[in-house]
């Protein structure tokens, strides 16, 4: 079997920084990459991108050396990633946050509101609904990101997570205080407009999961597959038939109903804010299925269907 | 804080690759030429009218009424560079663009207009000369660079002024800002309290606080980028920009 050598240099600098000999042809880029920490250990595989070209797209960890156009002495170009965190360190950070600054504020903690209000509870039955919902949504996305999600990549920059965490914690802090707030106002269509908002966080949120399920199930554990999704027996995802993203489209409706139920303008600047990112989101989903499958159906919009 | 928005695109020599940006059309240039010379000729009028009422009344002090409404004016329409990004006429980023108009915008209408009692304040002047200038500068700069004919006495002006006018803005635009924060805590202006039906609340006060305190992170990034521009464009003023 005939052995390739491998070199990598820097994409800047064009730097020689590793000379490997003795490489198995059926080798992947991620052994390469393995093997490449080892000379270099502060650059361990995941904050590493080798690509064929100095300022090409990276090589995935699956592809094999000897199916890449290369000759048996090979030449790759390393560009640092800089310091990696894995996806599930940052959600689980993000989502926490949200979930106990809330309960500060639903709990009256001191130094948020006038002291005499300290540890007392709101007199409107819609803030202690409103407290549960929120706490039980971002409890849902911590249990998926453990149990439910398959990730495709394992980590993503470390500035991320200082980005999320203040777009999240910033967010959460700032809706929970006008809802626990001693001056809060409840909904003006009272009993009629919590309960409709209620029905419709829950439809959505049932929703949600549903969708995370299915997507979850198109994915064997362990693998990076991309398959195009389609309804399965549960209704919830024959909406499938309709967007591609239907797990934005529900959380778009969740946000929406907890809007309602608290009637909070903070609430909907978030609604409105986090709509726009997931927009932007289901567009660049829609637009790689459409790249990768060539038969994938027609008649599906990106997130609402038929409009965007 | 004056735009520093880098020039207009050169015109594409031939035709590369198939897939180069394309610059603005024949018609977009002639339309941007039409605003940028509309815009020279505004802030030159602000110019002259200031001029003029400082000779007229021989003091610097309340100059801000004799050119009013020629600065609203032109200053809103700035607005419009904004939509020119968008559209994709000019090269410079919408978010960059957007953020220079709007605090100019912010300045002018929800600070000067705004609050009556700071119109007469010396620090109006010292930001309204500091934006007069600058924009001539820029807007002269904008319609040679688009005609092919900069002389290089404006490039170095736009390059070089920016030195001692950043700061006379800024330092204007903060106490300006600063003039205006009793009256705005008096009255309450533009601030919304608890309880309500939005369950929402506004400080008007404590947001312009927070908005001078960002000056302190912003102004030397932005001063610093015009710096290194500076260096850029006048230092090689032969070499080709190299290719990264």
């Amino acid at each position: 079997m005939k052995h390739y050598e491998v070199e990598i240099l820097d994409a800047k600098t064009k730097d020689k920084l590793c000379f490997l000999d003795k490489v198995e042809p059926n080798a992947t880029i991620g052994e390469i990459k393995s093997m490449f920490h080892k000379s270099h250990p502060q650059w361990y595989p995941t904050r590493q991108s080798i690509r064929l070209d100095a300022k090409g797209k990276s090589l995935k960890d699956e592809d094999v050396l000897q199916h890449l156009p290369v000759g048996t002495t090979a030449t790759f170009y390393f560009r640092d990633l800089g310091a990696q965190i894995s996806w599930v360190t940052v959600f689980l950070t993000e989502y926490t946050g949200p979930l106990v600054l809330y309960l500060m504020f639903y709990f009256r903690v001191p130094f948020i509101y006038a002291s005499k209000y300290d540890f007392s509870t709101s007199k409107h039955w819609v803030v202690h609904l409103a407290c549960m919902c929120h706490s039980f949504h971002f409890l849902k996305r911590n249990l998926e990101t453990l149990f439910v999600h398959r990730f495709s990549h394992g980590t993503m920059p470390l500035r991320n997570i200082f980005k999320n965490c203040t777009y999240y914690w910033g967010f959460a802090a700032w809706m929970a205080y006008y809802i626990n707030h001693p001056l809060y106002t409840p909904p003006i269509y009272g009993e009629q407009q919590i309960r409709l908002a209620l029905i419709l966080f829950l439809f959505c949120q049932i929703g949600n999961f549903s969708i995370h399920i299915a997507l979850r199930n198109l994915r064997p554990p362990g693998s990076k597959t991309r398959k195009i999704p389609y309804p399965t027996k549960n209704p919830f995802t024959w909406i499938f038939v309709l967007v591609s993203c239907p797990n934005y489209t529900y959380e778009l409706g969740s946000w929406l109903g907890f809007t309602l139920m608290t009637q909070c303008l903070p609430v909907a600047f978030f609604t409105l804010v986090g709509f726009i990112q997931m927009t932007v989101w289901a567009k660049g989903k829609h637009r790689s299925y459409l790249k990768e499958f060539r038969d994938y159906p027609p008649l599906r919009s990106p997130i609402l269907p038929f409009i965007l | 804080m004056s735009a520093a928005a880098p020039g207009t695109s050169k015109a594409a020599h031939g035709d590369v690759a198939g897939k180069k940006k394309k610059g603005p059309g024949a018609l977009a240039t002639a339309y941007l030429v039409i605003y940028n010379v509309v815009m020279t000729a505004g802030w030159l009028v602000i110019a002259v009218g200031l001029v003029r009422a400082y000779l007229a009344r021989g003091s610097y002090h309340g100059l801000y009424y004799s050119i009013e409404k020629p600065l609203k004016f032109f200053q809103t329409g700035a607005l419009l560079e904004i939509v020119h990004c968008a559209v994709g006429i000019v090269p410079s980023s919408v978010v960059l663009t957007g953020f220079q108009v709007m605090s100019r915008v912010f300045l002018t209408w929800a600070v000067t207009h705004s609050v009556r009692e700071v119109q007469s304040e010396d620090s109006v002047l010292l930001f309204v000369s500091a934006w007069t200038i600058t924009e001539i500068i820029r807007y002269s700069f904008y319609t040679f660079s688009l005609l092919n004919h900069l002389p290089y006495l404006i490039k170095w002006a736009r390059y070089t002024f920016f030195f001692a006018l950043y700061p006379m803005g800024v330092t204007g635009e903060l106490l300006t800002i600063y003039a205006a924060l009793p009256f705005v805590q008096k009255t309450g202006l533009y601030s919304v309290t608890l309880p309500n039906k939005y369950n929402f609340s506004f400080d008007y006060y404590s947001f312009l606080i927070i908005v001078m305190i960002s000056y302190i992170p912003l102004f030397p990034q932005l001063y610093f980028h015009m710096i290194r521009q500076r260096k850029k464009v006048l230092g090689h003023a032969e070499d080709y920009s190299k290719v990264e």
